[in-house]
């Protein structure tokens, strides 16, 4: 028996020796998506990009030498999971940085875990009120939805276009949308006409439609995820509505055309640009970023690449440069993350500083058109 | 003029979706009838029924007619899987474990659904074109004109069988009472076993004429349960014409708040209705007595 234990020793402590001889501990990376749960459209491709920047990061020779070690947690879109969560990744596993979560709800939830553990967070999520006001150790890479607001109201006013119909789903995607396309209306001299709401789960949007048709709107915009939006685009057809259909960011993928079929023809919708990568101009910034992550994506996962796979990739391409430049401390990323300028990622350029954590212009947005059952950029 | 057009696109599109809210009604009031237990996987059977048409029809390459008897016929089996192996080896179970059992059922049909087909939501093609048809002022599509036909179908057809035919005359005696039905030489759990063949078989066939419409995916069958539970209450919980008046008014009122009130209340004011009525006419709208079920 004694013999037993002390072999058992021995090939422990050879086993330990024998890893930490082969390379220095890898760097711990926490990650939150919402892998589950109504916002798992949002939280997969997430996942799935991170692990796959990740892999690659290693397989090339890791950061300065030294590998990344991601460490995902599924919050099912659970605000209080998210939580418990985050203080595991801090306590337990004390990680250096933590990209994600997904929704808005989430990150609200764990802002105030890294912010006593000053850990940066890189949120995925797209609500205005994670960097605004700025906190200390809070950066986000999904585009505002402000800035989608802006491109679709600059657009309505060049062609002289003023009143506006609103429908927007009742979750928090489209509560935020709502509040913007509210708050900005008066800004570019847009007038509301009717503002309509419509659940997450409705399968039938003629009542909405039908009001909207008779307050005579020159365009109406949709906000939400889908299916609703291909519902609603369905459902202006059967009403034969030749009026205008502005949809969101929400829906900016393949999927929504498939869904809504002919009635998606001519809808527009502001998108970041890889949707449209191989059409962007060559002098386009982001091109490189764009093809370089559509073509991993393909080849690890089958499967068109998205701007939710997009949101990771910048975090995590982030995070990258900050270790670089930074060190592995907390303290080290985030000050380099602050100090980032420039850097050309899915979602826009993002150029972070101390007032803008943040980091986009309404560049970041292109306006596409459906046409032919795909996209085209409107001029 | 203009209201009155608009009132009556509310009510068409309203009586569309109430259409589908009574036959998942329907479906419910057959499984309560004959076992007094409410299934709640029966939103599930009504998914089932959107996916596996979909699934039949882009996988298996099948013909729309055949995916669609295909999925009816895969959803009957699950429903026939499910009543032999989870409901009826509990012999003396309470009507509440075998509920709590049907949730159970709903989730793990979800799940593996979920898994098999991922998350995504996806559309059926309209069986004949989507070129808007327009009624009085209003309009309609074609899909709509199915979910008509197929919903006065099934009601006419469930009529036909529950008054006419031995088995469903034998499955309205078990309804009535158990025991009595036992004595007489009914086999109940063979009219137990029906019920969740009809009631499947309704619920998916409802699943695959409203997917072209609302599409689907693995979590619609919460939602249209939920409904279709309402119509069923407001009718009483029988298999009639009330259930599927039941299902209509809901679907009226809904379009109704939607377009006159507003379309943020739609969902409170139809169950705000369904609470009024629980509270005023517990047995339902339509119904006299405990005279006649199914």
């Amino acid at each position: 028996m004694k013999k037993l234990v002390s072999t058992a020793f021995a090939s422990l402590a050879l086993f330990c020796m024998s890893t930490a001889a082969l390379a220095a501990p890898p760097i711990k990376i926490g990650a939150l998506f919402a892998v589950t749960g109504p916002a798992s459209f949002l939280g997969e491709p997430e996942r799935n990009t991170a692990q796959m920047v990740v892999d690659e990061i290693n397989k090339a020779g890791g950061v300065k030498g030294r590998k990344l070690e991601l460490i995902t947690y599924d919050t099912g879109g659970d605000a209080t999971k998210a939580v418990q969560l985050a203080n595991k990744l801090v306590k337990n596993d004390q990680v250096v940085a933590i990209i994600g979560p997904s929704t808005t709800g989430d990150t609200m939830a764990v802002i105030p875990v890294v912010e006593k553990a000053q850990v940066p967070l890189i949120s995925c999520s797209a609500g205005i009120k994670i960097t605004e006001p700025v906190k200390k150790w809070v950066f986000k890479t999904a585009q505002n939805d402000t800035l989608a607001v802006a491109r679709i109201y600059e657009q309505l006013k060049k062609e002289k276009k003023s009143k506006v119909a609103i429908l927007t789903v009742s979750d928090s995607f489209g509560s935020s949308g709502r509040e913007q396309l509210k708050a900005q209306a008066k800004h570019f001299g847009i007038q509301i006409v009717s503002d309509d709401t419509y659940g997450p789960k409705d399968t039938d949007m003629t009542p909405q439609l039908t009001k909207i048709k008779s307050a005579k709107p020159d365009a109406i915009i949709c906000w939400g995820t889908n299916p609703g939006p291909a519902v609603i685009a369905r459902n202006a057809k059967q009403l034969g509505l030749a009026i205008p259909l502005y949809m969101s960011h929400g829906v900016s993928s393949k999927k929504f055309i498939e869904l809504a079929g002919d009635a998606a023809e001519g809808i527009r919708l502001p998108s970041g640009k890889v949707l449209v990568a191989d059409l962007l101009p060559k002098s386009d910034k982001q091109k490189g970023s764009l093809l370089a992550f559509i073509k991993d994506y393909q080849n690890h996962y089958r499967a068109e690449g998205d701007h939710f796979g997009g949101h990771a990739w910048d975090a995590m391409m982030l995070l990258k440069g900050a270790i670089e430049r930074g060190g592995d401390t907390p303290a080290g990323i985030r000050n380099a993350l602050e100090a980032t300028r420039n850097f050309a990622g899915i979602g826009g350029v993002f150029s972070y500083s101390a007032k803008d954590h943040a980091g986009l212009t309404k560049d970041a947005f292109t306006l596409v058109e459906v046409r032919k059952k795909d996209w085209v950029l409107v001029k | 003029m203009e209201l009155l057009n608009q009132v009556t696109q509310f009510v068409i599109s309203g009586l569309a979706t109430g259409s589908i809210y009574a036959l998942i009604g329907l479906s419910f009031a057959i499984i309560f009838n004959s076992t007094g237990i409410i299934n709640f996987a029966q939103g599930e059977f009504v998914m089932l029924g959107g996916v596996l048409t979909i699934f039949s029809l882009n996988v298996l390459q099948l013909p729309l007619a055949a995916a669609i008897v295909a999925a009816v016929a895969v959803t009957t089996v699950i429903g026939i899987l499910f009543e032999r192996l989870a409901i009826r080896p509990l012999k003396n179970a309470t009507p509440l474990a075998l509920i709590i059992i049907t949730i159970g059922m709903s989730i793990l049909i979800r799940g593996v659904v979920m898994l098999l087909w991922g998350k995504d939501t996806q559309a059926l093609p309209a069986f004949s074109g989507t070129d808007p048809i327009t009624v009085a002022g209003a309009t309609l599509l074609p899909q709509h004109l199915w979910i008509f036909g197929v919903t006065v179908m099934v009601i006419v057809g469930c009529r036909l069988f529950f008054n006419h035919t031995i088995s469903g005359k034998a499955m309205r005696a078990c309804s009535f009472n158990r025991r009595a039905a036992n004595l007489v030489g009914i086999s109940v759990g063979r009219m137990v076993l029906f019920s969740f063949v009809i009631s499947a078989a309704v619920g998916s066939l409802a699943g695959v004429i409203i997917a072209p419409l609302t599409m689907t995916a693995y979590d619609v069958g919460v939602m249209l349960g939920l409904k279709g539970f309402c119509a069923a209450i407001m009718g009483g919980m029988g298999s009639g014409l009330g259930t599927v008046l039941g299902g209509l008014i809901l679907g009226t009122l809904e379009s109704l708040g939607a377009g006159l009130i507003s379309s943020g209340y739609k969902d409170a004011i139809a169950f705000f209705i369904l609470l009024l009525i629980l509270f005023i006419r517990p047995q339902g709208l339509f119904k006299k007595g405990e005279t006649e079920r199914v």
